[in-house]
């Protein structure tokens, strides 16, 4: 037995060769629309091509058997190890391979090596299965899709809902899809090595599995492996390629998939046609890709648009010619070097004496039994708790994520209500902060108005007085000099020293950026050069600058003429403009 | 999983989505008239609901948004239809917008040019009056899209035409206005023109949604 199982080594590569290349016809496309994860759908297609394999394999390993009955171990695993190099190249390499057209080329190269009379009958029902299959396939998805369109317009659900119930139907089809293709390529896996299944049987209870079971079990788990040592990213990258199609479209390629796989491996309807005197379908696997394709080629006719571009067509059709030829040369090369170096006996003739002629039908059901009722119930019901337990926390740890999400939500909302309070207010102390400066200002200006009229009103009285006085004064020497005096007094009241000084200071207070510019750039201006750059900056003609200076406006053009050479200004500039943009 | 519950509510709420863009564009054709014939309360009304309904609709499109993306509804289409939904929202937001220019800017619009205005104004809303259904139609119907949305692009033509009319009246044929009051005008007739320009690039987007949905 551990023998056995590790000859059928090469045979369970191939079937995870053909795990990796034929679970993207299964859910490449399902996963590239994200309508369900790589996890859930890589799960439901593992579980259903085991049980495919293991409960309607039979069929086409039994075609595949009678191909070519390799009752030798060695050669066994030297055709299967044959295949699966001629599957790996072709995947490395990016051609389209179909692992049956690999086992079956390799099964031919063994059967001229040895120069064994070909069942040409059988062959043919393997190249027109290998035909028809995708005719069938485009025939049935054009169907589908037909109806399906149908379907879809007079039924007018909205697109939210038909697209939770394409992720049923996807699911569905996915699970149907994943059956046939366990049922059906699983001869391709361990159909060569029928000869090695076990001789024992495993109960479970409310069903059991006999020797071949057993080895379709393990099979179907080689498959599995395939499937899984594809990640995600690269079912999405496959998706992207060649099928990357609508969700409506993905339904009908996969149930065309699964339907056309079904045909080919079924052998109870099958029995049913055989029985009605119909023609059955013979059970051969065949390639989940190329039904895929023919289902999409198929889909594009309806459309009037061509899904799929010659040069994916041409590398198909190169595919189908060089897998099986490909594999048939390389068991030929295999063989005769086993044969040449290893004076391994693999002609027909020496054969006949290690061959013993398998009875599949006997190889179930013998002893020793394996009961797996009690383990069985153990493990589905620990299966069962540990699952509620997870759907248990994870249903907790979800609860608690909302909770917390909410409340950080909550949070956010009241820190936002909080900035906006706090800007609010600021802005609002701002906004009193201005009205109590303007209130100061005007506050002082009332004040400056009230003492000014007050200053005005005293002056006034004093000059008064000093007019009656002059009056009532008979010497007349006296009356002009009193007069000269008033004179002086109102000429010094002229020069409004009090304003100016007032003037000024406003003129900094308003231009305070300016004259802390000035300062800092020429520190050596005097107070008047200083008095006279504010003045210019407030655009003030010679005229008007003379009258507030109290100076001659030639004495202005000087102080100018001073003020530009000490700001060290070129000639072609004026000091106007210079101020101004200081 | 299949999220029915969800579906279900995503398909109302983007029901009543549609429904308040089809109000706001009503209003806003109300508003225009009432602001023309100088019915200044009814003019107030119009500005309140209308900005009440922008409001709810953007509340609306993130419910939408948030549904859409917290329940893995449509991977592959969402994007589609939250683009769709950001572009009919700006159409309720721009009348909106629009509808507050005339009451803080207050333009003066000659009488002669009041019923080329209210003619601009209900061919601008009936662009988006016919996108409305479009829209609702890719949902169920992806097939009559199309044959829906040559309406919306015949009232965005129409509309240009008059808009570019009444522009030339108002540079052209009314000596009396000022420089200063021509260009207000232009800027106010480019105000409900934009209305069906947006509703055009609303349909451009829905016409490719509808060719990716076919079947």
């Amino acid at each position: 037995m551990t023998f056995a199982l590790l000859y059928i080594v090469s045979g369970l590569y191939l079937g995870s060769l053909l795990g990796t290349n034929d679970s993207v016809n299964v859910f490449g496309s399902t996963v590239n629309l994200k309508m369900l994860n790589f996890k859930t759908a890589a799960f439901i297609a593992s579980l259903f091509i085991i049980l495919g394999a293991v409960f309607q394999g039979e069929g086409t390993t039994q075609t595949i058997h009678s191909l070519g009955n390799i009752s030798e171990p060695v050669i066994a695993f030297s055709v299967a190890l044959c295949a699966a190099l001629v599957v790996l190249i072709m995947i490395k390499i990016k051609l389209p391979v179909s692992t049956s057209q690999a086992i079956v080329g390799g099964m031919m190269g063994w059967s001229i090596f040895i120069h064994a009379t070909t069942d040409w009958n059988l062959l043919s029902k393997f190249i027109l299965s290998w035909i028809f299959a995708p005719i069938i396939g485009m025939i049935v998805g054009i169907l589908f899709f037909i109806s399906m369109r149908w379907f879809l317009k007079r039924s007018r659900i909205h697109l939210i809902k038909l697209n939770s119930y394409l992720r049923i139907a996807m699911i569905f089809a996915i699970a149907f899809a994943a059956f046939g293709l366990g049922a059906n390529n699983i001869g391709n896996v361990v159909g060569i090595f029928l000869n090695l299944s076990p001789d024992m049987y495993i109960d479970f209870g409310f069903f059991s599995i006999g020797g071949i079971q057993i080895l379709f079990l393990i099979g179907g788990i080689s498959i599995v492996i395939g499937v899984y040592s594809y990640n995600w990213q690269s079912v999405s990258d496959k998706g992207n390629g060649i099928l990357s199609l609508a969700p409506e479209t993905t339904v009908v390629v996969l149930a065309a998939q699964a339907v056309v796989l079904f045909l080919f491996s079924s052998s109870w309807l099958s029995n049913l046609l055989s029985s009605s005197g119909l023609p059955s379908f013979p059970l051969v696997p065949v390639s989940s890709t190329q039904i895929a394709l023919g289902a999409v080629i198929g889909i594009g006719f309806v459309k009037g648009a061509r899904e799929i571009e010659a040069k994916t067509l041409a590398g198909i059709g190169l595919g189908w010619i060089t897998a099986p030829i490909g594999a048939g040369l390389l068991t030929y090369f295999i063989l005769f070097i086993i044969h040449t170096v290893f004076q391994f006996p693999v002609s027909h003739e020496n054969l006949q004496t290690v061959i013993k002629q398998p009875e599949i039908q006997n190889l179930a059901y013998h002893t020793p039994k394996l009961n797996m009722v009690l383990p069985g119930i153990l493990f589905l019901s620990s299966i069962m708790i540990l699952t509620l337990i997870y759907l248990f926390f994870r249903q907790q740890k979800l609860r608690l994520k909302a909770e917390k999400d909410i409340l950080l939500q909550q949070n956010q909302l009241f820190q936002s209500e909080k900035a906006m309070n706090e800007l609010e207010m600021r802005t609002f102390a701002i906004e009193n902060e201005s009205l109590n400066l303007k209130l100061q200002a005007k506050r002082k200006e009332f004040m400056d108005i009230a003492l000014n009229i007050s200053e005005q009103i005293s002056f006034l009285e004093k000059i008064s007085s000093g007019i009656n006085d002059a009056i009532k004064t008979t010497d007349n020497e006296e009356r002009i000099h009193r007069l000269t005096k008033l004179s002086l007094i109102i000429k010094q009241k002229m020069s409004f020293p009090q304003e100016k000084k007032e003037f000024y200071l406003q003129i900094e207070e308003i231009h305070k950026d300016f004259h802390l510019k000035l300062k800092t750039s020429f520190p050596d201006l005097t107070n008047l050069e200083k008095r006279l750059a504010g003045l210019l900056r407030l655009n003030l003609s010679t005229k008007e600058i003379s009258t507030l200076l109290n100076i001659s406006p030639k004495s202005v053009e000087v102080a100018r003429y001073r003020l530009k050479k000490k700001m060290n200004l070129d000639k072609d500039k004026t000091l106007n403009n210079f101020i101004n943009n200081l | 999983m299949f999220n029915f519950k969800h579906a279900k509510k995503s398909i109302d709420i983007i029901e009543q989505f549609l429904s308040l863009i089809d109000q706001g564009s009503l209003i806003f054709k109300d508003g225009v008239k009432n602001y023309l014939q100088g019915n200044h309360e009814n003019f107030q009304d119009n500005l309140k609901t209308l900005s009440n309904l922008s409001s709810e609709a953007d509340i609306k499109k993130r419910e939408i948004e948030n549904i859409l993306y917290t329940q893995s509804l449509m991977p592959q289409l969402r994007g589609d239809i939250l683009n769709l939904l950001e572009e009919l929202n700006n159409i309720i937001d721009l009348a909106k917008t629009n509808l507050f220019e005339f009451d803080v800017e207050v333009p003066f619009i000659p009488s002669e040019l009041n019923q080329d205005l209210i003619k601009l104004t209900e061919l601008s809303v009936l662009a988006i009056d016919s996108l409305i259904p479009a829209a609702r139609d890719y949902f169920v119907n992806p097939d009559s899209v199309k044959e829906k949305l040559h309406r919306v692009y015949l009232y965005e033509k129409e509309t240009d035409k008059l808009a570019s009319s009444i522009k030339r009246r108002v540079f052209q044929t009314i000596p009396q206005l000022k420089l200063s009051e021509k260009f207000h005008l232009r800027y106010f007739t480019l105000h409900i023109e934009i209305l069906s320009d947006v509703a055009k690039n609303a349909a451009d987007l829905l016409s490719i949604m509808a060719l990716k949905r076919a079947i």
